[in-house]
């Protein structure tokens, strides 16, 4: 008989504790962000889609299209050409295409780059009407970015360019391997020596 | 006017009034309760709630009503035809009758009957019916279920309401509500018969179905309830019952234990609205702080505590009347 | 004609892969007599994505971000299995900093995970309230956690040899100022949820698992240690930091709902002390070892590594040909085994019942079906 009564009130009592939590939370201010009215800050090392970075010093980019991150990728979702242009000493990205709809954000591609050519931008605001608004050509987002920030734009190379670079790079081989054939002494007259 | 007041008598002409008035408070209750929950969720749960609509989302149910006036009225094809388009109309209108008897104040009562809080309480027992008629024609097993639950809940969780009431009414002599409104005049019922109040708002929330006690309802779990089959405005007016029947119970409560329309400087309606909307609040309190109580216990919670409970309490009431 | 008497049959309820309270989609298909459950089947595979085949495809370090996806609640969990079973098989020792850097993110995760599971399984039950609660709380962890990973769920952090970025001091700032904020929490949740005679009525003596059941289904994790059977990897089998840290395996005694959830309860106080023992004690050093090879090709042979997820043992094992590609992956995910028995304890079960001991058991079927 007491237990029946004891136990009614051990149950109404946290039923009243409970209430006096919830009463609590009540008066407490709100703790949620009225996206898109009021906007948090991302992370410093918040992965968004990762993107060239600007080059303090050439205020270019620094993509020698080695292709590392395009072999990387677990997605194959990165396609990157370049070309050695004469006058420099290595390549050049002449075109880096980014198809960010299957993009898992392991961040792969911007470990692995040799010249650190890649970061991770802060954009979340992914959304878009079409599959095409989510194929990122970073040459063109890089012109926004350098135009938006003041700083000279890089033209992308067009494809007579390109060709003519090649052209002239084959060239270039061509003589020095004639060169370097003219030097060589003949295969016979090795032997006899 | 004369003439209207000839053909219809005062009465008629007052109850007139009073419908229209009562229907108007009926839908602004709605409109205003939908909102109330939906912030009161929200501040408990740390969030703002509906803010987008309107200052501060006032004007959400204006949108969410005008999009389920919108939707398709989708009928299934082996249903029970009549039952099934009664069943909404059965549970709406009763509750709206009971408005006939509660005192917004001193003189704004439509008909004050001398069987008042006796018409109330029969009249809301009809929606235990329109539950019924709403499970059984949607031809769907999962609403049969809901529908069978919610018929054995409303009907254990009666006999405790019953008896509680019935010790007030041992205390004022008479089922009229202007009566126990008076009664009143030098405390209120609550400070002497706190146990009673504790049982009547568990058994009010028992019988409007809101949790802990909303197994009948929406996610509940498996069975998606005995309103399944229904779409846009039919399911919206068992929404609307369900909120009105929680007005008048909080009504009920605010009559017999709060006193009614009484209170210092403020006119008697101001009061009485006050008074409801703080039972509201309760009742909406407890929807956001506790889990659902399985079926079996719901019901043994019914027939093997509130019912001794209200008994004793009833028993209590009358030695201490005998007594004093 | 006419039979005598009424036929009693029992029919088939479905229990269907969209639902709110399956967590995941699971199907269960319950053959019912009246309220009572007689028989259940599960069907998965609605979430089948093929990882263990992705794997035979891909190279070791192409795998990493599949390894977050497989049990999105306890990724950190699943990438230090693998990083474990990758090292093992190249001879890498992970420097000490990195491991302590992995337990304590490890250990944030498994935060996280109890935390959605004790907000969603309240949901279940019907409190909607303490849901809310528990994401405020993860939105927390996963702030600070996105600090340093930069992902809020699917990590991909771990990588052969360490961890590739390190801890600053607004992190290990931000990480005392939680622990703190959050065993503050603990009494609200304890008034609010565990005192409750409401929950209290619905978990005790509801959906026991026996010791010999337990044994039998091979169930791990909190589970297994509700059924009073102080089973953790991280104690038996310790891997990592975790022999250097001082802290207790909670265990229950019945094997019912309510066991299982003061476990969990208890398992995330633990949390919280490894982390605080790790902030305390973190050693300086490097973070990554120092001679990883670029292209991962472990020699020929088989590795099995087991880690100590939220839900269960988590085990992987690798067989490599000498490939730059593996040969084969086998992932053992602790919530096959979990939901097996969860089959056998439906029997003789309200329906009511059903989904409080879904709930319980915490799977996740993205896990399941990989």
């Amino acid at each position: 008989m007491m237990t029946y009564f004891k136990e009614i009130l051990e149950g109404f009592w946290s039923l009243l504790a409970g209430m006096a939590v919830t009463i609590r939370y009540f008066t407490k201010p709100i703790v949620t962000v009225q996206y898109p009215r009021e906007k948090i800050e991302m992370s410093p090392r918040y992965r968004g889609y990762p993107q060239l970075i600007i080059d303090p010093e050439t205020k270019t980019h620094l993509c020698i299209a080695c292709e590392m991150c395009s072999r990387i990728c677990p997605s194959q979702l990165i396609t990157v050409e370049g070309a050695k242009f004469p006058g420099e000493k290595q390549k050049r990205g002449t075109k880096y295409v980014h198809e960010h709809y299957y993009c898992s954000l392991c961040g792969l591609c911007v470990e692995v780059c040799p010249t650190t050519a890649l970061e991770y931008s802060a954009e979340y605001r992914l959304a878009g009407y079409h599959r095409e608004d989510a194929v990122i050509d970073h040459l063109i987002l890089l012109q926004k970015r350098q135009k938006a920030a003041g700083l000279p734009v890089t033209p992308v190379p067009t494809p007579a360019e390109i060709a003519a670079a090649a052209a002239a790079e084959a060239a270039a081989k061509e003589a020095k391997a004639k060169a370097a054939a003219a030097q060589k002494p003949a295969p016979g007259e090795e032997v006899k020596e | 006017m004369d003439m209207v007041t000839q053909t219809l008598g005062i009465e008629g002409f007052r109850m007139i009034a009073g419908l229209i008035g009562v229907i108007a408070l009926v839908s602004v209750n709605a409109l205003f309760l939908i909102w109330m929950e939906r912030k009161v969720a929200a501040h408990m749960q740390l969030r703002p709630g509906p803010m987008e609509v309107g200052p501060h989302g006032a004007l959400q149910t204006i949108a969410d009503a005008v999009k389920l006036m919108g939707k398709e009225l989708i009928t299934p094809e082996e249903v029970d035809r009549p039952i099934y388009y009664l069943a909404p109309i059965v549970v709406f209108l009763p509750v709206l009758l009971t408005f006939l008897v509660i005192p917004f104040s001193q003189t704004m009562i439509i008909k004050d009957m001398n069987v008042g809080i006796v018409l109330i309480l029969a009249f809301s027992t009809l929606t235990v019916l329109a539950i019924l008629m709403a499970g059984w024609a949607s031809n769907n097993k999962y609403s049969v279920f809901g529908a069978i639950r919610s018929v054995a809940q409303n009907i254990a969780y009666e006999i405790p309401l019953l008896v509680t009431v019935m010790s007030i009414i041992l205390m004022v002599g008479s089922f009229r509500l202007t009566d126990i409104v008076a009664a009143q005049s030098r405390y209120w019922f609550i400070l002497v018969q706190p146990l009673a109040f504790i049982l009547f708002i568990i058994c009010a929330t028992a019988e409007t179905n809101r949790t802990p006690f909303d197994l009948p309802e929406a996610e509940s779990e498996l069975v998606a309830g005995f309103h399944t089959e229904y779409s846009g405005m039919r399911f919206a007016l068992f929404f609307l019952a369900e909120y009105t029947n929680m007005f008048i119970v909080s009504a009920v409560a605010a009559v017999l234990f709060l006193g009614g329309w009484r209170g210092p400087i403020l006119p008697g309606v101001v009061w009485f609205l006050l008074k409801v909307y703080a039972v509201i609040f309760l009742i909406m309190w407890f929807r956001w702080t506790f889990p659902r109580v399985r079926f079996d216990q719901l019901v043994t919670f019914a027939w093997k505590i509130l019912i001794p409970l209200s008994f004793v309490n009833l028993l209590l009431t009358a030695l201490a009347l005998k007594i004093f | 004609m006419i039979t005598s008497g009424i036929e009693e049959k029992t029919f088939v309820l479905n229990l269907g892969p969209q639902h709110p309270s399956t967590h995941g989609v699971l199907r269960v298909l319950l053959e019912m007599d009246g309220e009572y459950i007689v028989a259940a089947e599960p069907v998965i595979g609605y979430g089948h994505r093929a990882h263990e085949h992705m794997a035979e495809n891909r190279n070791y370090h192409q795998f990493l971000p599949n390894m977050g996806r497989v049990d999105y609640l306890h990724a950190l969990a699943f990438n230090q299995g693998y990083c474990m079973a990758v090292e093992k098989l190249l001879g890498i020792t992970v420097p000490e900093r990195a491991e302590y850097i992995r337990v304590i993110t490890n250990e944030l995760n498994r935060l996280t995970s109890h935390l959605l599971w004790f907000g969603a399984y309240l949901m279940d039950l019907g409190a909607f309230t303490p849901f809310l609660y528990c994401f405020d709380d993860r939105e927390h962890i996963l702030d600070l956690l996105d600090r340093i990973t930069g992902s809020r769920l699917t990590y991909c952090f771990f990588r052969f040899g360490g961890v590739p970025a390190d801890l600053d001091e607004d992190f290990i700032f931000g990480c005392r100022a939680f622990i703190k904020r959050l065993r503050s929490r603990w009494v609200d949740y304890h008034n609010l949820v565990t005192k409750n005679v409401i929950f209290i009525h619905r978990t005790k003596d509801v959906g026991v698992f026996t010791k010999e059941q337990c044994l039998l289904y091979g169930i791990t994790g909190p589970n297994l240690r509700g059924s009073g059977i102080p089973y953790d990897i991280r104690k038996s089998e310790p891997y990592s930091a975790y022999p250097e840290f001082d802290f207790e395996i909670p265990i229950g005694e019945n094997g019912d709902i309510y066991d299982r959830y003061i476990v969990r309860l208890r398992e995330m106080e633990q949390s919280c002390r490894i982390i605080e023992q790790a902030l305390d004690k973190l050693p300086n050093g490097p973070i990554m070892a120092e001679k990883v090879p670029k292209r991962i090709k472990p020699p020929v042979g088989e590795v099995y590594q087991a880690v100590e997820t939220a839900r269960g043992e988590f085990g992987i094992y690798i067989v490599s040909q000498g490939d730059v590609k593996p040969y084969r992956i086998k992932l053992r995910v602790p919530s096959f085994a979990n939901l097996s028995l969860m089959v056998e304890s439906f029997k003789d079960n309200l329906v009511a019942d059903v989904v409080a001991i879904l709930g319980s058991i915490d799977v996740v079927i993205p896990e399941i079906d990989r």
